[in-house]
């Protein structure tokens, strides 16, 4: 019985290894989220944002009737929208970014601190957007 | 004594950009800081304003050195993504060079756009 036992559990052993993860089956806790919001918030930072950002500026700074076009972009419930949801994106990468510095000078590593900060970083990313969103709309 | 020598860490740039990256980061949240600042005491309403605001001198270096910040910051860290999923080697080259040759391009333009005010 005992020896029976023993080589169906190495064959499990067997079976089961290597054991590949599935990113998307596994529920994830919340400071990876953090971590992955901010990778895939800096690249939607790096493009499409940065060529918008300068785009948005050189448009309100130096062209004659620019600032006018941004006004009547701005009425625009789409573009309100993309505006809204990339102040989304900076601000997240703004907050998880102070946080990660914090953690570089041994601050809030403790498995409880870290799970509260990322808590509290996703909240306040939130919040502003939504306050500077409400300004938008 | 070859095995004694042997240097086995990499190209050893890992530690500069890890420092590069933290130090745009700071100079970008205080830039962030004073212009929010800035917006809250006096909200910008019109072209004037706006133009105001970033002809002074200072704001306007200050701007330049947030912008540049975020470049190189942008680069370390799109660096690391292409490092991390794409593993062909040709393509991650070409695709790092356009990275690059983006933010040489956009700093050209910061400037431009920034110190084009002074003649308006």
């Amino acid at each position: 019985m005992d020896a029976e036992s023993d080589v169906t559990g190495e064959q499990k052993l067997q079976r089961k290894r290597p054991k590949y993860l599935n990113l998307l089956e596994i529920r994830q806790p919340l400071p990876a989220i953090i971590s992955i919001l901010h990778r895939l918030s800096g690249a939607l930072l790096f493009f499409p944002g940065i060529p918008l950002l300068l785009c948005g500026l050189d448009l309100i700074l130096n062209s004659p009737q620019g600032y006018a076009q941004f006004q009547s972009f701005l009425t625009n419930p789409l573009f309100k929208v993309a505006l809204t949801l990339f102040l989304w994106f900076f601000l997240h990468h703004f907050c998880a970014g102070i946080r990660y510095l914090a953690l570089d000078l041994h601050y809030g590593g403790k498995l409880e601190q870290a799970r509260l900060t990322s808590k509290i970083v996703l909240a306040i990313g939130i919040i502003l957007t939504l306050l500077m969103g409400a300004w938008i709309w | 004594m070859d095995m004694v020598k042997r240097v086995i860490t990499g190209a050893h740039y890992g530690l500069r950009d890890w420092l590069a990256q933290r130090i745009t980061a700071v100079v970008m949240i205080v830039f962030t800081l004073l212009l929010a600042t800035i917006f809250m005491i006096s909200p910008p309403h019109d072209e004037a304003s706006w133009k105001a605001i970033f002809s002074n001198r200072w704001m306007r270096t200050a701007s330049f050195l947030f912008l540049v910040s975020l470049f190189w910051h942008a680069w370390i860290g799109m660096r690391n993504i292409l490092m991390d999923y794409v593993h062909p080697t040709g393509i991650r080259l070409t695709l790092q060079i356009l990275v690059i040759l983006s933010l040489i391009f956009y700093t050209i333009w910061s400037a431009e756009i920034l110190w084009a005010l002074e003649m308006a």
